[in-house]
């Protein structure tokens, strides 16, 4: 059994992405206790499936690693992975919460050795790199996952290889007996922070996603470019495995559309112009990169990232929301369209064309717990929006379309507002 | 140019955008257009060379005050009512519904391309039906075809193209779809005046809200 330690007086924060850990961050790091519940085997969310980040162009594998290391080095920081909430009864200061945990099959004796791996035949998909690729049931979710723990698929469970994986267990870190537990813990304040999930782009029909299959999304293209990608960092388009050099950026796939999604998602202008830096690190000169927009709204203070890419000569920009995708003998897709500057129609095949599709909030749809709908709204949109008389916060990507510098912002805001609920806590009990 | 024309253009002058949004049916969408070219992209007569302005230049061309382009434009006559502009806009403007009401307008105002096929099609029908509240066919056809290209009667051109179409004639007339002696009358509705006095009065109360705008 999972022992958890939590009072009243406990920040519980949902979800371990970069806005849930900056959030268990900020708030443990003034000395609050705080219980971290993340669904995946492993925190980072998002950000860590993002090749580089904009501006800066860095590598997750830093900016996340710094946070990993506060982390490490905090007793206060309770984490559970492979955990759910299900259910919140309470209120503000007094929160009663479940949370079902699913069997890892491996316990905390695991050195991420990877012989359990090697002894494993049995292959799924590899949900890291968005089902890009395919891993071993036994498996390290990826190379900077934390907790470095690996993870049994359930479906091998009662198989000769699980057994085969248990076999090649050096130190006794398999444990096939583990079940579903549900915990109950208490906590002053939530902080809840489960993100987004890119907008199904199979809905936007005339764009063909999931039927053409060098129509790829913005997403499956950082794990791509990422040397621990499906394709160890080489761009090529899935069809036929030939190297993307002349790539098309779709941009608003489903955002500002009363069709698909309402709002603007905001960071994707920002990820098109940033991926363009991809195509152009991988092939030099012969690397063409091609931006089909309605206007680039290059959020905050990115305005000069946007003025560097528009003088590279291998970006082009065309004022056109893409009408439709069909697709050449080749294998090419072929973007059709009317470009609003001049009105002239075009008929433009790639190699390799991403959509740049929106943010979704991941709680569209999830079936929130009571006591926590009872204090908050979903906007039009679907992102959750607080009425302020609770003990329950919005932040990151739950709350609205963030990029990774305005969710860490609104985590620090929510960690504040969760600290003071349960500094009243505590004043009321001394 | 008709003495209602010139009328519209100095009560509006200057501000075509304002004079759709009031006197053309669903002009008050236009504004909304955000230009991003799905409409014109989906299209299907994107690629036809006798295609003036696709929708979204249409809509940028009404706020950019260029009304006689816009109203004596091909455009709104070229649409063929597939709704996939409708359907796709992100900003769910009626765009089919639009291209109509300015067509309409156009046409009310008498500066709309007069040969077009469309329109001349359009008008022939709705003169038929509106005479008897029934489809006159046989002289739909005699009033569609006997004409040059100037659009004058012709009676060769409609012998040429009588004996074109004749195959499909008799099969309409098998089918029993064509009665040839409706060109000695043919079927009427019970009502004829009555649907008169319903169109008179529909067109009446357009006018006097289309006047109360402009007023």
């Amino acid at each position: 059994m999972t022992s958890i330690v939590a009072t009243n007086q406990t920040i519980l924060v949902v979800g371990g992405g970069i806005a849930g850990m900056t959030a268990a961050l900020e708030a443990a790091e003034t000395g609050k206790q705080v219980v971290l519940v993340e669904k995946n085997p492993w925190l980072g969310g998002r950000t860590a499936q993002l090749y580089r980040y904009f501006p800066k162009m860095c590598h997750p594998t830093c900016g996340l690693e710094i946070n990993l290391r506060r982390l490490k080095a905090n007793p206060r920081i309770q984490v559970l992975t492979m955990a759910e909430v299900t259910e919140i009864t309470g209120t503000a200061g007094d929160y009663s919460v479940n949370v079902t945990l699913s069997p890892r099959y491996v316990n905390s004796k695991c050195t991420a050795c990877g012989d359990c791996s090697k002894a494993v035949s049995t292959e799924i998909a590899d949900a890291f790199n968005y089902n890009l690729g395919k891993v071993k049931a036994a498996y390290l979710p990826h190379d900077m996952a934390y907790p470095q723990r690996y993870v049994l698929d359930p479906s091998i469970i009662g198989t000769a290889d699980a057994e085969a994986a248990k076999a090649a267990c050096k130190v006794d870190a398999i444990d096939l007996d583990q079940q579903t537990e549900t915990l109950n813990l208490r906590a002053g304040a939530i902080v809840w922070a489960t993100g987004w999930q890119p907008y199904a782009a199979e809905k936007i029909t005339p764009y063909r996603y999931g039927e053409f299959k060098n129509v790829i999304t913005n997403v499956e293209f950082e794990r791509l470019a990422d040397p621990h990608g499906p394709t160890r960092g080489k761009i090529l388009r899935p069809s036929d495995g030939k190297e993307a050099k002349n790539v098309a950026f779709i941009q608003c796939a489903g955002s500002r559309d009363e069709n698909h999604l309402r709002h603007c998602s905001r960071f994707c202008c920002m990820a098109s112009l940033k991926q363009t830096h991809y195509v152009q690190e991988a092939f030099g000169d012969e690397g063409k990169s091609t931006i089909y927009y309605i206007d680039i709204r290059a959020i905050d203070r990115f305005e000069d990232f946007y003025q560097k890419v528009k003088a590279n000569p291998n970006v082009s920009f065309v004022k056109s929301k893409v009408a439709r995708i069909s697709e050449d003998k080749n294998g090419d897709p072929r973007l059709w369209g009317v470009n609003t500057e001049g009105y002239k129609r075009y008929s433009e095949p790639h190699d390799l064309v991403v959509l740049a599709v929106g943010m979704e909030p991941a709680v569209k749809g999830m079936a929130i717990p009571a006591a926590l709908s009872e204090g908050i709204a979903a906007d039009s949109s679907g992102f959750l929006a607080m009425n302020g008389n609770t003990g329950v916060f919005g932040a990151g990507c739950a709350t609205n379309a963030l990029d990774v510098n305005r969710a860490v912002q609104s985590a620090t805001a929510a960690a504040l507002r969760a600290i003071q609920v349960v500094n009243q806590v505590a004043r009321a009990e001394n | 140019m008709s003495a209602n024309n010139t009328a519209m253009a100095v009560r509006y002058k200057n501000n075509f955008l304002k004079e759709l949004e009031d006197q053309a049916e669903m002009g008050e969408w236009i504004k909304m257009c955000m230009q991003c070219g799905v409409c014109a992209g989906s299209c299907p007569t994107n690629f036809h060379p006798g295609w003036d302005h696709p929708p979204q230049e249409i809509f940028m061309m009404v706020r950019a005050g260029r009304r006689e382009e816009v109203l004596t434009s091909n455009s709104m006559w070229m649409c063929t009512s597939c709704y996939n502009c409708y359907v796709r806009c992100p900003r769910k403007l009626p765009i089919t519904h639009i291209m109509h009401g300015i067509a309409n307008y156009a046409h009310r105002l008498g500066v709309a391309p007069k040969l077009q096929p469309t329109r001349n099609f359009g008008k022939i029908f709705w003169n038929n039906a509106a005479k008897t509240g029934r489809v006159n066919e046989v002289m739909l056809t005699v009033d569609l075809y006997f004409r040059n290209a100037e659009g004058k009667f012709d009676l060769m051109a409609g012998i040429k193209k009588a004996l074109e179409m004749q195959s499909i004639a008799i099969g309409l007339v098998k089918a029993g779809r064509l009665n040839p002696l409706e060109l000695f009358g043919g079927h009427k509705c019970k009502d004829q005046k009555g649907i008169q006095a319903m169109l008179k009065k529909a067109r009446e109360l357009e006018e006097t809200r289309k006047a109360l705008k402009a007023a």
